[in-house]
This record gives C-alpha cells, sequence and structure tokens, in this order.
C-alpha cells in the first residue's frame, strides 16, 4: 500500500513518528463536550497512541455509539473515516466493516450506558466472537448525553447528583469481558495518561478483541461528593496492577527486564508488550488469577487498573471464519461469480 | 361431480408432521414434473417439528397455470387427527386414500366421493424390521398406490429414488421395496389407473422446480455479496442456508481451504442488520434475510442506513402478523411496513418478486440498486414463493454482467480532487459520492445518524437539514425507473376493467383473468414489481374505471400505498383481499371480481 498521506506545515522541532506525521496530524474537530470532561482526555491519549505508532489515519476506522463519549470519535484521527452509528449498536457495525476489510485498524468508542445497558447483548457478543478491535469504554456511572441518570455501571451506594443513592448491583464491564472470553482486557483512567496511552497502544496492536474500561468523570453530572465515578474517589482507590508498555516489532527489545517485570508478551506481527507487576500485581496471562484479583479488588472497593488479561493464542473472527487474508472488499467480482455454465450445471439437481 | 381428468386435478397429502413425509410428497411431485407435467406444489405446514398436522397439496396442470385451484380430487389422508376435515374438503367425485389397518367405518358418510382403503401400516409392519424404517416407508409405500392410480411412469419413480439416495444402495433398495408393496396392492385391489390420471407431456423442457429461498441464495452468490448476516427465522432461513451451501461449494479455495466470503449468524436482528450495513459502508455486498418480526427489530438501522446513505440489502420473507402470528403461514403483509421502515420521513426501495426465478433476478438487482442508490433496498417474497418449489424456466445467468458498484472514488479520483464532500450533488443526479475506508486520506468524513449538511458536517440548521433531506426524496423518486418495470397483459378485448396485483398472487390471478374472460368479463392486468412506482403504474390506473388490487393482507396494503403514492382516485380500486394465511386461489380471485363486478351492474 502506498502512502498518501501528506504531513501539514509544521514547526520545527515538533516531534515526529515515523511516517514523518507531528501530534497534530492526529487531532480531529473541536470537542464540544464540557471543560473538563473526562472523555476529553481519553480522546488526547487515543490521538497519542495512534501517532506513537505510525499507524497512516486512513488506515483507522473509528466506529461509536450514542452519547458524549461516542461522539469523541470526530475529535481525533479527522483523516480517518468516522461511523457514528445508533445508541448501543456499534459493535455489529464494527463487526460487518472488520469483515469486509481486515487490513485496517479499527477503534470503537462507547460509554456505559451505550455499552452496559441498550447496548449489552451486542458487546458481549463482540467480544465471544474475538473481532480484531478496540473497544475503548469511557465509564463515567451516568448518562452524560440525557443529562444524569444512572448507568448501569454505577455502583451500590454512589449518589445522583441530587442526592439519591444507586440501589442495584454494577455491571463491571472487566470482569464480564473475562466471562465471556475477551482477549485483552484492561482497565485505565482518564486522568493517568502514562498508564493509558501504552494500553491503548496495545490493545490496538493486539490481535482480537480488546476493551480498555476507562474510568471518565462527568463534571457535569457524576463528579459530586458521594459518587463513585468522580475524580476524587477514582484517585483515592485507584489501584494499579499491572503495568503495560507496547514495543513495536523495528525496535530491538532484547528482552531486558528489570525485578518486577514478567516475561513480555509477543503479539502477532511482533511486536511486544512489556509487563510490569505493581504492588499486588498477578500475572495477566493467567485469567484465573485476573478474575481472582479483581473479586478480591472488588471487595475492597479498590478500583483495580492496568492490564489485567491478555491471550495471544486465541483465534480471531476472520481465523474462526476461515476467510483469506485478502480483504473481502477486494476480491475482485471475476473470482466471485461462478459464471453461466456453472449455473446450469448446478440446476441439474432441480430437474 | 368433478368430471374425468387427465393432466388436471389436485392430489393433496395430510401427514403429521416429522413423519418423513415430505421427502416422498417431493418425489410424488417431481415424478409428474418429470414425465413432462407441470405441477404446482404447496406445503401447509405447522409451527412444529413433530406431532402437529401438516399438508401438501400437488396439483397437476396441464395447462400450465401456476397458482392453487382450491379444488382437492385425491386426498392421502394420513393423519387420523384430520380425518374429517380432510374428507370434507375433497370434491365431489374426489377419492379418498387411507390407511385402513385400523378401518373407519364412518368415511362412507360421504355417499359422493369414493373411499379406496390401503393397509399401509400392516404391509409396512411385516415388511420392514426397523421400527423408523416402519414408519419411513409408509410414505413411499403410499407414494406406490399413487402411482398406480395416477398411472405414474416406474421408471421415472426409480430414477428418482435413485438421485435420492445416490450413495446409499441399501436405502433405494428398501425405498423401491415401499413402492412396490403399494403399487402392487393398488393393482390388485382397485381398477387402476383412475378417471385422475397423469399422461406424459413435454412441457417441463428447460425448467426447473426450485423454491425462492434458494433461489436467492443463489442471486446473491451471483450478485458477488461477500458477507451475510442473520438471525434464525422461519420463513428466511433457508434463503441463508441456500448461500451458505452454494459458497461452501464454489466459494472455498480449493489449496488452502479459505473462504471467499463471511456468514455470520447474528445474536438478532438488530446485529445482523448492524453487520451489514458496516460490511456496505466498508465496500463488500452484503446482505439479510429475515421476516417481518425481523424488520421490525431492524427499523432502527434502516433509518440510519437511509439518512447516511449506505446500501443495504435485505430479504422479507413474509409472514402472518401481527406479532409471532402464524410463522409457517404465507401473507404479503408488511408492503407498508417496508415501504417507509423506521422512524422520521422514510422512504425506501421494494423488489416484489413472483416467483423463484424472479427471487434469483431480483436478489442481483437489489444489490445494483443498493449501491446504485446508496440507501436499503427489500426484496418482499412471502412463504408461498420462498419455501415452495416453484416450476419456473431455467435460471439463466449473462456473462457480461458486471455489479453496478455505485459512485465510489477510488484513490487515483481521489488524488485528483480538491476536497471531498460526502453528501454534495456533484452531477445533478441527486446521488452523491462515496468514499471507502482506508482508500485515501482525501476520502476520510464521518458518518453519522444525526443531522448533517451536504458537505458531511455536522448540523442544527434547518435549510441545511432541509436541502439535504429533499435530496434524499429527489434520490428515491428517481429510482422509480430503475427498479423492475410492471408486467402488463392485455386482453385482445376492449375492456375498462382491470387487475393490479404484486409477487406470488400471481398463478391465481393470471387464471382467474382467463377463467372470466371466458366468462364475458376481460380485464387488463399490471403486476407491479417494485416501489416506488414508476409512471406506467399510475397512467394504467387512469387509463381504466374500475381496477380491482389483489394482495394477500387485511388492510389494502398496496391500495393505499397506491393512493398514497400516485394521484389515483379512491373510487377506482376495489380490494380483493385474501388473508388467512394459505396460498392464494384462482377461484377466489375469480369469485371476487365476478361478485364485485355484478354488484357494479347493478348499482
Ligand atoms: C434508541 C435510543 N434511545 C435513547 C437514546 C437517548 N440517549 C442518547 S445518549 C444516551 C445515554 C448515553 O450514555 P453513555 O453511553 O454512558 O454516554 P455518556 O454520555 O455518558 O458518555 C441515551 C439514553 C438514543 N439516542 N437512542
Ligand atoms: S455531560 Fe458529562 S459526559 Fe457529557 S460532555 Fe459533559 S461532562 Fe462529559
Ligand atoms: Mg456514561
Amino acid at each position: 500500500m502506498t502512502s498518501f498521506v501528506k504531513p501539514r506545515i509544521r514547526r520545527k522541532n515538533q516531534p515526529v513518528n515515523e511516517l514523518g506525521l507531528t501530534r497534530a496530524d492526529y487531532e480531529g474537530a473541536m470537542s464540544t463536550l464540557c471543560a473538563g470532561c473526562g472523555h476529553d482526555s481519553v480522546t488526547a491519549s487515543m490521538a497519542r497512541a495512534f501517532f506513537r505508532l505510525s499507524i497512516e489515519p486512513h488506515r483507522a476506522v473509528k466506529v461509536s455509539g450514542i452519547g458524549c463519549s461516542s461522539k469523541t470519535t470526530a475529535y481525533f484521527l479527522r483523516e480517518s473515516h468516522g461511523n457514528n452509528t445508533v445508541h448501543g449498536r456499534m459493535p455489529s457495525v464494527a463487526t460487518g466493516a472488520a469483515a469486509a476489510n481486515s487490513s485496517l485498524t479499527y477503534i470503537g468508542v462507547s460509554g456505559d450506558g451505550d455499552s452496559l445497558s441498550i447496548g449489552l447483548g451486542q458487546f458481549v457478543h463482540a467480544m465471544r466472537r474475538n473481532v480484531n478491535m478496540l473497544y475503548v469504554l469511557e465509564n463515567n456511572g451516568v448518562y452524560g448525553l440525557t443529562k444524569g441518570q444512572f448507568s448501569a455501571s454505577a455502583d451500590i451506594g454512589s449518589l445522583a447528583k441530587k442526592g439519591a443513592p444507586n440501589e442495584q448491583p454494577p455491571i463491571d464491564p472487566v470482569s464480564l469481558a473475562l466471562s465471556v472470553g475477551a482477549t485483552f482486557v484492561a482497565r485505565g483512567f482518564s486522568g493517568d495518561r502514562e498508564q493509558l496511552v501504552p494500553l491503548i497502544e496495545a490493545g490496538l496492536k493486539h490481535k482480537g478483541f480488546g476493551l480498555i474500561d476507562v474510568i471518565s468523570p462527568c463534571v457535569s453530572f457524576n463528579d459530586h461528593k458521594g459518587s463513585t465515578k468522580s475524580y476524587a474517589h477514582t484517585y483515592k482507590y485507584y489501584h494499579k496492577s499491572v503495568h503495560a508498555d507496547f514495543v513495536p516489532p523495528s525496535k530491538d527489545i532484547k528482552v531486558k527486564y528489570d525485578e518486577g517485570e514478567m516475561m513480555p508478551v509477543e503479539l502477532h506481527d511482533g511486536g511486544v508488550i512489556r509487563l510490569r507487576k505493581l504492588e499486588r500485581g498477578f500475572d495477566p496471562r493467567d485469567r484465573a488469577a485476573a478474575t481472582m484479583a479483581l473479586a478480591k479488588a472488588q471487595q475492597n472497593k479498590e478500583i483495580l487498573t492496568g492490564l489485567i488479561h491478555i491471550d495471544e493464542s486465541h483465534p480471531d473472527m476472520h481465523e474462526l471464519n476461515r476467510m483469506e487474508e485478502r480483504p473481502l472488499n477486494e476480491i475482485p467480482y471475476a473470482e466471485l461469480n461462478p459464471g453461466a455454465a456453472k449455473l446450469a450445471e448446478l440446476q441439474k439437481n432441480f430437474r | 361431480m368433478s368430471a374425468a381428468s387427465t393432466n388436471d386435478f389436485v392430489i393433496k397429502l395430510a401427514n403429521v408432521n416429522g413423519t418423513g413425509s415430505a421427502s416422498a410428497n417431493g418425489l410424488l411431485m417431481k415424478a409428474i414434473f418429470r414425465m413432462g407435467v407441470p405441477v404446482v406444489g404447496k406445503n401447509v405446514f405447522p409451527s412444529n417439528i413433530q406431532g402437529l398436522p401438516t399438508w401438501y397439496e400437488i396439483r397437476v396442470t396441464g395447462d400450465g397455470y401456476r397458482g392453487r385451484s382450491g379444488d382437492v380430487h385425491i386426498m392421502v389422508a394420513m393423519n387420523a387427527e384430520t380425518y374429517e376435515q380432510d374428507l370434507a374438503e375433497l370434491s365431489p367425485g374426489g377419492f379418498l386414500i387411507y390407511d385402513n389397518t385400523w378401518p373407519r367405518p364412518h368415511f362412507l358418510s360421504r355417499k359422493d366421493v369414493t373411499v379406496l382403503g390401503v393397509p399401509l401400516a400392516r404391509m409396512c409392519n411385516e415388511a420392514f424390521k426397523v421400527a423408523r424404517s416402519r414408519i419411513l416407508m409408509k410414505n413411499m409405500a403410499y407414494v406406490g398406490v399413487i402411482a398406480a392410480l395416477l398411472d405414474l411412469d416406474l421408471h421415472v419413480l426409480h430414477g428418482l429414488v435413485r438421485d435420492m439416495f445416490a450413495s446409499k444402495a441399501k436405502l433405494i433398495d428398501l425405498n423401491m421395496q415401499a413402492i412396490a408393496l403399494g403399487f402392487d396392492y393398488a393393482k390388485e385391489n382397485f381398477s387402476c389407473p383412475l378417471c385422475f390420471r397423469v399422461e406424459p407431456m413435454d412441457k417441463t423442457k428447460g425448467k426447473v422446480m426450485i423454491d425462492g429461498n434458494t433461489a436467492a441464495g443463489l442471486g446473491c452468490v451471483y450478485a458477488g455479496a461477500t458477507f451475510g448476516a442473520w438471525y434464525p427465522i422461519t420463513p428466511s432461513t433457508s434463503l441463508m442456508d441456500g448461500f451458505a451451501k452454494y459458497c461452501a461449494q464454489l466459494r472455498v479455495d480449493e489449496d488452502t481451504g479459505k473462504h471467499k466470503y463471511c456468514i455470520i449468524q447474528a445474536e438478532d436482528e438488530l446485529a445482523a442488520a448492524g453487520m451489514v450495513i458496516g460490511a456496505s459502508w466498508n465496500g463488500a455486498r452484503a446482505f439479510t434475510p429475515t421476516s417481518g418480526p425481523g424488520i421490525s427489530l431492524m427499523s432502527e438501522f434502516i433509518g440510519f442506513a437511509y439518512y447516511a446513505e449506505i446500501p443495504f440489502v435485505l430479504f422479507d420473507i413474509q409472514r402472518v402478523g401481527p406479532s409471532t402470528g402464524m410463522p409457517t403461514r404465507t401473507q404479503q403483509c408488511d408492503i407498508q411496513l417496508c415501504a417507509y421502515a423506521s422512524h422520521g420521513d422514510t422512504r425506501h426501495i421494494l423488489l416484489f418478486p413472483a416467483d423463484p426465478g424472479e427471487c434469483f433476478e431480483m436478489a442481483v438487482q437489489a444489490h445494483d440498486l443498493a449501491e446504485r442508490f446508496q440507501t436499503p433496498v427489500f426484496v418482499l417474497s412471502d412463504i408461498d414463493i420462498g419455501m415452495n418449489d416453484w416450476m419456473v424456466d431455467e435460471l439463466s445467468w449473462d456473462d457480461s454482467y458486471q455489479p453496478d458498484r455505485g459512485k465510489v472514488l477510488s484513490a487515483e479520483q481521489l488524488e485528483k480532487i480538491e476536497k471531498f464532500h460526502r453528501y454534495l450533488d456533484v452531477d445533478g443526479d441527486h446521488i452523491p459520492y462515496r468514499t471507502l475506508p482506508g482508500v485515501h486520506p482525501k476520502g476520510a468524513y464521518f458518518t453519522r445518524g444525526s443531522g448533517h449538511n451536504k458537505w458531511g458536517g455536522y448540523t442544527e440548521d434547518g435549510q441545511e437539514y432541509k436541502e439535504l433531506v429533499d435530496r434524499l426524496r429527489l434520490k428515491w423518486a428517481s429510482s422509480a425507473d430503475h427498479v423492475p418495470a410492471p408486467v402488463i397483459i392485455k386482453s385482445e378485448k376492449k375492456t375498462n376493467c382491470a387487475i393490479l396485483s404484486l409477487g406470488s398472487c400471481d398463478g391465481a390471478v393470471v387464471e382467474a383473468r382467463d377463467r372470466l374472460e371466458a366468462k364475458g368479463l376481460p380485464l387488463n392486468y399490471m403486476r407491479v414489481r417494485g416501489f416506488p412506482f414508476c409512471s406506467e403504474v399510475e397512467n394504467f390506473i387512469q387509463n381504466h374505471e374500475q381496477v380491482y388490487v389483489v394482495e394477500q393482507n387485511r388492510d389494502a396494503q398496496l391500495l393505499n400505498l397506491l393512493l398514497a403514492e400516485t394521484r389515483v382516485k379512491r373510487k377506482k380500486l376495489l380490494s380483493v383481499l385474501h388473508y388467512s394465511g394459505e396460498p392464494l386461489d384462482y377461484r377466489f380471485v375469480f369469485d371476487e371480481i365476478l361478485k364485485a363486478s355484478e354488484m357494479r351492474k347493478s348499482a
């Protein structure tokens, strides 16, 4: 594939990536979200990850549902196709798009309302299919766009802005992902870019479905005292377990791993994820250990973050469907048309 | 009393679901077809896997008519539960065949029919050891009885049995033995053949027997579709089964075993719709087969594809609604639903195939139209077309066909242009250009179901919104001349009355029209094949004083669509509505039109 990408005019000393593009080349339209909204920070982290991975913007595809979070696909990678679909149904559109062309990088952006209520079914089934995409769930415990109703990720006892507590148990996207066999599961925080950007890079490079649940506070409806999705609460109970760094294939990564580091995980394209255990870390390649650690953290009301589970061995949707390498949308019609003679032959059975 | 008849009668088989009768009945119909005599087959089956009553009707029609007649001349009553009903349905002068292993003297309550008892169960129990084959072979034994009674060609039957069990020699013998049991019994005990009999003809050359769903699945293969997503629902399932079967046969690389297609069984119809939209948006030809309940669920996505202008091919194999309704019975009840599916101002392209041959053709046309007009396209089939084997002209293919992929800009074209605007009407034909992801940075745009202007940007400006939806309306209207044109049959006699109909009504309407003309009531006939209606449709109605609109639903959906979408006057149109869930028969159409025309005369 020849590159059509032409860098924008840039100032001296601006950092450039391997394509010669600057960070500005990975930006999008002006955000229309509330000042201080966590989602804007996540947008910046996603743009940064694409920049660092030197992905040609037009070779990436952004898909989203409906919500403040889902709007953000317009705010980064202006030279990528975006598809802002319908509420809760982004996973199906992503699945079809990925099926049609496996050679692009797919990123889905959704919210906790979009993914865990109206879209719960599609969310779970995309994981089961192991669609090759990164799914960023910007989790604020409320429906931001419809002005602050509790979402299904609200914790028991968390207070609404007007004071009423939530009384129903939450759906934790990370536990859910582990239970349905997702092959890359992580949690981050919009306020911790240092942890989040490498997680996004790793998730984009992972072959199969990657989920990053990002705590992303809603400053307008869920950042008050008594909310468990506020900035203050998140900072207080934030608990980093395993730090993941993505190392691209071109870099020589003759593994030098420090104390507290684990065996690096090799990815399909030759890249590597380096894992660093923090405090009470565990081996994220071990699904059972991850599940246990998660349950313990929940019991202690800690927010476990970092790379929680990774499994590079599971076949993705394309492999499971035995699809050929070449994208479906590039197969010439001549190869798809059985022709008149064949049609006559097939009809022998209909006599 | 029914008169004696060669090659013109109806035989109906009443069975219990799950007893293996379907293949025996199919065999019988095919045998007649192979003798060169046209046939019409209708399967009336329950929403059940085992135990409920099911009927199979074979009309032997030397005249080549394609609908039901409404008569039953020979009833094979294999289901004790429905004996009474089956006996009542038999036309005077008809024959009832039943298993008299358990005699039923009350059959003698009708003096105008002849009852032929055959000890099928007893004969099969004596001849076969395995319990299951005793049940299955009873079916083959009645095929043998009928073969003797109708004077069917045994060589033809044997040939079919051989084809059916190609690799299993033992099964061939077993089935032949059962056929012989019945055949010999009938020869010995009845005077064969009956007054109803089959005589070889030469009228099935160049014809095939195929169901509409298989034909549509095959059509999708020929259209070059590479992606299909669906959620199982009767009666659309066999369409995807057909596509999958032919893909497995034709689209798998011999060396690598790799597929040139992808089929996904979605978690529900909403997901199936989203997947197809995603694949189409990304440049693969894609489709979903479903039925009414699925269309209801897909509605939000249908509006999205309409507004964001994404090709989206849907097959609606209509079944009786509302709600779960009678899921194995046929109707044309989703016409209005599909025409305007989704919230907001939406209107869609619809295609109305009348038989499996048109299912094949329209599957290809639907993909061309969806990509040309960048919009949802519905193929409205139904259970009658989709799940019954129809005798149609052998499907043909033009090797020079090239798919119409519509206005998609290539990398080279994008390289040359200054700036790409997704929704700009550059050519003045109301159709904007689209681009595919990954092709060129200049092609990137943001697809959204929220308000957008012609430049492709977000908008909440009323004028910009109106400009775009006005173009959508014009775009849709311009497709009227690209959907399949209506088929018109003109009477040789002068008349100001006509029939207008669509889809699977065709066979019954054509026959009713002939018979009405013979009775002194000549009628012209138009069968619409697409929506939006082209100007010919309106003109046709305007040129007649009275138009009978024949359709299979309660609410006159086609008639109301005509009123809404043309300037014709209400009083010109008269409804003939059939909505019992059984495939339409000519007698119903004949009677209704005759009645109405007499009322008109006396008024
Ligand atoms: C079918 C449908 N129902 C309801 C809505 C209204 N709606 C828009 S966004 C939203 C909730 C979004 O919540 P979330 O995904 O958490 O996004 P956030 O705004 O919090 O980022 C709802 C209910 C809709 N757009 N479509
Ligand atoms: S309402 Fe909440 S989620 Fe939406 S933009 Fe404002 S702060 Fe962000
Ligand atoms: Mg939210």
